[in-house]
């Protein structure tokens, strides 16, 4: 099968199942539930669209398969700025209750954040990438211990807001932070897509994408910066949900058996659109809401992590 | 003609390449040869600009290889590094296409898919250019990446310890193909080499060095005497003469 008829299928399936959640059981109450399914599915869209982006050319810049751009720390600061908030305003505070505030200085703190750790990495000279995923791991770890020791502290009912904001959740998406979303994503995508044929190249390693004459050092910046903007819209937006591009991105690799970016990074974005719309679909239609869509993306997502694990071991 | 000036490149506080000064001349193969961790590795990357050098400059043609933007630096040398891992699965054809990237940015003309041709023609990999990466012996592999640099058309070519891992007949073939590419084509090739026979029968020019310093810089017959050698690898080597070659007998010496 050609890789373009690939992709139709599985744009065809995302369709289906947008169309599904969308319309089934509608009942006619076009005025009241439509407007807010749609804001739903479009917030699930560029949810989807950002992680397996994200994570696909950050794959490819680390060379490694079994990464995830939450490695760099980006959600543990998320989940500290979160308690932080919590713990010395309280739930019921301005930086809470509003949400566009919460979201505009969620985005801003990582995007900060991610900024800093790279000027301070890539200031000097040439320091090899792994160096900067170990001081991620470190700050992430970091900020990890801080929010669990604010949270042992904290009221308990103060505890459950924290807890709300810990797990991925497409339940209470407010309406004007999905446009907000939703224009990041799409001049993140403009910028991005300039680059589709270097993160071809950045594949092959860092001497040949050199010898190929890929300026590697700003493009390799470019493109940890562009998926921290990603990051920190997606996981600002409903919640740190990073894993789950793992998934997508090795099945696209599987699926697609190229080493071309558009299409690899297509195929991903439309992957995680089926899952999540269409666990959304399941969790709220079959499962009435007895479950999360985050169990069930982890669940899933860890039995085939561990299957991936497998098999690497085997092959080497 | 590559001008290396007064190079320099610290690893920790070791400089491993001190103060070198060489010219690298047009329509020559150059062989850097010396014993391990004399830093011949070390200053072909930092001619190719994989390596920063710590003080000291490079000029390609008589301007600034720091001043030059990345692509147009790709379009005039090529470089190609010994070990080649990759995760990516490839076939031999599609390798070859990523060497037209400085010249297309990825969407390949007409123009680029004769060159490809080409490239895989003068390596002999036309039957085989569909076959995945990972599928190839060692010999194979190189020749796939050498024909990628091919492709990529540039006046020189610099090789990082191409031979490595190669039976006699592959290196043989290896050799015999940069110098065809040196005598008809007119490129440049600077190459690491290990085995100084293959220098010796190979190359125009030789740059032998030690300590991170050049010992000796010039024509190939000026260097391969006894009594370079010894100053080089600090072993007594008798030369045989055969035919036109000259041959280091190193083995019980």
């Amino acid at each position: 099968m050609r890789n373009s008829t690939k992709l139709l299928i599985l744009l065809a399936f995302s369709l289906v199942f947008c169309g599904l959640y969308l319309f089934q059981g509608l009942n006619g109450s076009y005025d009241y539930a439509l407007p807010r399914r749609a804001i739903k599915v479009v917030a699930m869209i560029l949810t989807g669209v950002a992680v397996a982006y994200s994570t696909v050319i950050f794959q490819t810049i680390t060379h490694n398969r079994i990464l995830t751009p939450s490695i760099m720390g980006l959600d543990s600061l998320y989940i500290l700025l979160q308690t932080v908030l919590i713990f010395f305003f309280g739930s019921t505070s301005f930086v809470l209750i509003n949400q566009q505030f919460n979201f505009m200085l969620s985005v801003g703190a990582m995007i900060l954040f991610a900024l800093l750790l790279y000027h301070f990495l890539f200031g000097k000279g040439n320091r090899p990438i792994y160096f900067l995923l170990l001081v991620g791991i470190i700050v992430g770890t970091f900020f990890g211990s801080i929010s669990t020791f604010l949270q042992v502290m904290i009221d308990p009912n103060e505890f459950l807001r924290v807890q709300d904001k810990m797990f991925a959740s497409f339940n209470n998406i407010n309406g004007d932070l999905v446009w907000w979303a939703l224009s990041i994503l799409v001049i993140t995508l403009i910028i991005g897509w300039r680059y589709i044929n270097e993160l071809d190249v950045l594949s092959l390693g860092r001497d040949t994408a050199i010898n190929l004459g890929v300026p590697y050092q700003s493009v390799v910046k470019i493109m940890l910066i562009l998926s921290a903007v990603l990051i920190a819209v997606s996981t600002a937006l409903v919640g740190p949900i990073t894993f789950f591009g793992l998934i997508v991105a090795n099945l696209s690799y599987q699926f697609f058996n190229t080493f071309k970016h558009s299409v690899l990074i297509a195929g991903a974005a439309l992957m995680s659109v089926i899952a999540l719309v269409g666990g959304q679909w399941m969790v709220e239609r079959l499962f009435s809401f007895s479950t999360t869509l985050s169990v069930i993306i982890n669940f899933v997502g860890g039995m085939y992590f561990i299957y991936l694990l497998l098999k690497e071991s085997r092959s080497s | 003609m590559i001008q290396v000036r007064e190079i320099t490149k610290f690893y920790g506080k070791k400089a491993v390449v001190e103060k070198v000064s060489v010219n690298i001349h047009r329509g020559k193969i150059t062989s850097f040869i010396g014993p391990n961790g004399a830093g011949k590795s070390t200053l072909l990357s930092m001619v190719s600009r994989l390596m920063d050098a710590d003080t000291g400059e490079v000029l390609l043609d008589k301007s600034k290889v720091k001043n030059m933007k990345s692509n147009d630096f790709a379009k005039r040398v090529a470089i190609l590094k010994q070990s080649n891992f990759m995760n990516v699965k490839l076939t031999i054809r599609e390798l070859v296409s990523f060497g037209r990237f400085p010249h297309c940015k990825g969407r390949l003309h007409e123009e680029d898919e004769r060159m490809v041709d080409q490239a895989l023609e003068y390596m002999g990999l036309i039957d085989m250019q569909e076959a995945y990466l990972d599928e190839l012996s060692g010999g194979q592999r190189q020749r796939a990446f050498i024909a990628m640099t091919i492709a990529q058309d540039t006046d020189y070519i610099l090789l990082d310890e191409p031979l490595n891992n190669l039976d006699m007949k592959h290196s043989v073939q290896i050799m015999k193909i940069l110098r065809q590419l040196v005598d008809d084509l007119g490129k440049t090739v600077v190459i690491v080499l290990h085995d100084i026979n293959f220098a010796s029968v190979y190359s125009d020019r030789i740059v032998a060095l030690k300590n991170g310093k050049v010992v000796k810089d010039g024509v190939t017959n000026d260097i391969i005497t006894s009594d370079s050698l010894r100053e080089i690898y600090d072993m007594e080597i008798p030369i045989q003469q055969m035919k036109d070659c000259r041959i280091c007998v190193y083995f019980n010496s």
